[in-house]
């Protein structure tokens, strides 16, 4: 694997690989010393042309647990408005000696310029760009409900699917770039993903994406989902009238306790973070025993280790995405 | 004036092989081929097999002078226009300062003038400093040297349709045209690309159709309401083209421009975030490429605009949102509009002369260009090797501008010799010399 843009470009094959070393390293965070010597030498940058404290540090966790070399480069708004273009960071960097560039940037599209363009060599990670991709969120998600699925069938998750798993994703598709990854990387799983949204947060489009669209939730809960993921609604979304009020929003459209209650007991709850309590999800929810928030966390790590490893070491193999 | 020419055994309009002489910037003569013999010193071009062509005219160039000379100059573009194949552009108003005033727009002029190489004829902005708030005076616009009868906003729609009323009311007074660029700016708050299912999977905000033709249907009930004149810019949907077919057949006094990338090229080839494809309106979907060549070829389209766009390197060399929007078009138009509707039989070269040239200079009032090959008539002319292919190098291209979304791309036809007033501005596919008498 050369980069990772997206997941719309990723194989199954790819992306059980990655959740499979993924596990690998996972036992790693269960060590007393948590550290492998893999990328020994080697050199991350953290390329963040947005705020995300989040992402960050779990893929600062991540490069260091692999004992590579970590540069944070916080850009935010001198891409544009400070007039150096992305190109000459990313030429900066380069000649810095980075051998992987983690980028989440603004705008749509960004890591794949990076990619795509003469401009650098080194791999690219894209920690999510705009409203398109966030494929580590993805990749975090479905490793966090693989596991749930083959506890529950007592089976080991090493080179399993989420087949046959049912999926809801309820909340701000449009602006979403975690919904758009977490729809492809869990079809292309076998998982069986239903979109809920208002109409006004679902892209004109929509409809030819792989997954079911209902604009009900509760419609959607009562078929009895194994997972149900809430995104982040901002609460600004009502001054341009996507929604009339977030009293409104909730009720149509938030996890409370009510709707938690008609789920079924096997049934986890997943937020990619930071989450709105009160907003698109109930404290009820958030703190629940089947919400699955600090396994994602927990997750994210694991799978930034097995993406930057993948990126880093097997140069040679088919590029995913 | 410079000597005759004879060119023989030229296609006239793709017809049979004729010889045509030239003499003082004028056609003097045309006979069967073979038939005329070259006087004295003439020049002679041998044209067997080459189309002739009107001169072209573009309804629509942006020549980037005043203010952007590092995009593009009067002198650059118009030698771009020359290799192209025109004899006359229509400049845009979306200079640095805006060409709001009779000032502006006779430096325009004039620069072109001293050029040499085409025609070149203002576009005076509709409202002050393209601002959409009030009119410039386009009256003075109208009585300056350059003469401007075409109005636009271009970049921008004057969207308030009480100023747009006034000024397809206003313009009556001295035969203008208001060409407006239809785009609904509230739908298009932030806009990146064609809304539709591209849109929705590469994350970039959705530019609808809806947008476009909400502009277009209430501008052609407002003509209609006060009997103007109304020319729509660069049309890019589908539903656009039913408007039009609609107020067409209502008698509404409108035309209608299409560009050649609207005319080949899909919002698909986004999916790469290249922003060389970044162009407003944005390209659309296939169904829509194909609705404006039906479009053109049933005359509810009247005319091609290139729209050219040239924009420095850095521009386009950064991500999507932050590029600049526009391509290059002036080298281009012609090879596209024989690939896309000329070989595919949906047009003949006598409709070429038509879209590209007659009726643009019709809509643009330019009386001598544009004219029917014909003795007498001004020696505007372009001759096209239509057996020719190239593949597209904007690195080869005249214009300032790299932005060609054609690159690579293998194109027929080259335009071979281009004349203007009589003269050789482009030679066996090369830039040779502008008319020097322009500026006289």
């Amino acid at each position: 694997m050369r980069h990772l843009l997206d997941t719309v470009n990723l194989s199954r094959e790819d992306a059980i690989r990655i959740l499979d070393v993924a596990e690998t390293m996972g036992d790693v965070a269960g060590r007393e010393v948590k550290k492998l010597p893999a990328l020994r030498g080697r050199t991350v940058v953290n390329l963040f042309f947005e705020d995300s404290t989040r992402t960050r540090i779990s893929f600062e966790a991540a490069a260091k647990r692999l004992s590579a070399d970590v540069i944070n480069f916080s850009a935010k708004g001198s891409s544009v408005s400070k007039g150096e273009s992305l190109k000459d960071t990313a030429q900066t960097l380069q000649a810095m000696g980075a051998d992987a560039v983690v980028i989440r940037h603004p705008a749509s599209g960004a890591a794949q310029r990076l990619a795509r363009t003469d401009w650098i060599d080194a791999a690219v990670v894209n920690a999510g760009d705009g409203t398109h991709a966030h494929p580590t969120q993805a990749l975090l998600d479905a490793l966090t409900l693989r596991r749930e699925l083959a506890a529950r069938d007592g089976v080991s998750p090493t080179g399993r699917g989420l087949d046959g798993a049912r999926v809801v994703i309820v909340g701000d598709v449009v602006h979403s770039r975690v919904a758009r990854s977490d729809v492809w990387l869990m079809h292309r799983l076998g998982a069986r993903v239903t979109l809920v949204a208002p109409p006004t947060l679902l892209p004109v489009g929509v409809e030819s994406w792989p997954c079911d669209v209902e604009l009900d939730l509760d419609r959607a809960l009562a078929a009895g989902p194994d997972a149900v993921m809430m995104l982040r609604v901002q609460a600004e979304r009502m001054q341009s009238s996507f929604f009339p009020s977030v009293a409104e929003y909730s009720r149509r459209w938030g996890l409370d306790a009510p709707r938690l209650a008609v789920l079924p007991p096997q049934s986890i709850v997943m937020h990619p973070g930071p989450m709105n309590r009160g907003l698109e999800i109930s404290a009820a929810a958030a703190d629940s025993p089947r919400s699955r928030v600090l396994a994602q966390v927990a997750n994210g790590v694991s799978v930034r280790m097995a993406v930057l490893y993948l990126v880093l070491s097997g140069a040679n193999t088919p590029e995913g995405a | 004036m410079s000597a005759s020419t004879l060119i023989r055994n030229a296609r006239i309009l793709g017809g049979d092989p004729q010889d045509l002489l030239i003499t003082k910037g004028r056609i003097q003569e045309i006979g069967p081929g073979g038939t005329l013999s070259a006087p004295e010193r003439a020049t002679v071009v041998e044209a067997q097999g080459l189309v002739l062509l009107p001169g072209l005219v573009d309804p629509h160039t942006h020549l980037r002078e005043p203010g952007r000379e590092d995009a593009e100059t009067v002198e650059t573009g118009t030698r771009a226009a020359a290799k192209g194949g025109y004899t006359a552009v229509h400049a845009m108003a979306n200079s640095l300062p805006v060409a709001d005033t009779a000032g502006v727009v006779e430096q325009v002029w004039r620069l072109g003038r001293e050029s040499g190489w085409v025609d070149v004829r203002p576009v005076g902005a509709v409202t002050v400093g393209l601002a959409g708030e009030r009119l410039a005076e386009l009256g003075a616009m109208a009585e300056s040297r350059a003469g401007v009868r075409v109005f636009s906003d271009d970049g921008i729609c004057v969207s308030d349709p009480v100023l747009m009323r006034r000024a397809l009311e206003y313009v009556k007074a001295f035969d203008g045209v208001i060409a407006q660029h239809a785009q609904e700016p509230r739908l298009t708050e932030g806009a990146q690309m064609n809304e539709g299912v591209v849109s929705a999977e590469l994350g970039l905000a959705g530019w609808p159709a809806v947008a476009e033709e909400s502009i277009i249907a209430r501008d052609v009930l407002l003509a209609q309401h006060v009997g103007s004149r109304l020319h729509v810019c660069h049309v890019s949907t589908a539903g656009s083209v039913e408007i039009l077919r609609w107020a067409k057949a209502r008698g509404v006094d409108v035309t209608a421009e299409v560009t050649p990338h609207h005319l080949l090229l899909t919002d698909e080839l986004a999916r790469d975030y290249d922003p060389v494809f970044k162009v407003n309106p944005p390209l659309r979907t296939a169904a829509d490429v194909q609705a404006l060549r039906e479009a053109v070829a049933d005359g509810t389209i009247d005319v091609i605009g290139t729209d050219h766009a040239p924009h420095p390197t850095e521009a386009k060399e950064c991500e999507w949102a932050a590029a600049a929007m526009g391509m290059t078009g002036l080298e281009t138009a012609l090879p596209v509009v024989q690939h896309a509707l000329v070989d595919t039989g949906l047009i003949q070269w006598e409709d070429v002369a038509r879209i590209m040239s007659a009726t643009p200079a019709l809509i643009g009032r330019l009386p001598d260009q544009g004219r029917p090959i014909r003795a007498g008539e001004p020696a505007h002319l372009t001759l096209v090797d239509p057996a020719a292919k190239t593949v597209v190098n904007p690195e080869s291209h005249a214009t300032k501008g790299r932005n060609s979304p054609f690159r690579g791309l293998e194109l027929p036809g080259r335009v071979m010799h281009v004349f203007y007033h009589g003269h050789p501005t482009v030679v066996d596919g090369e830039l040779a010399t502008p008319y020097e008498e322009a500026s006289a």
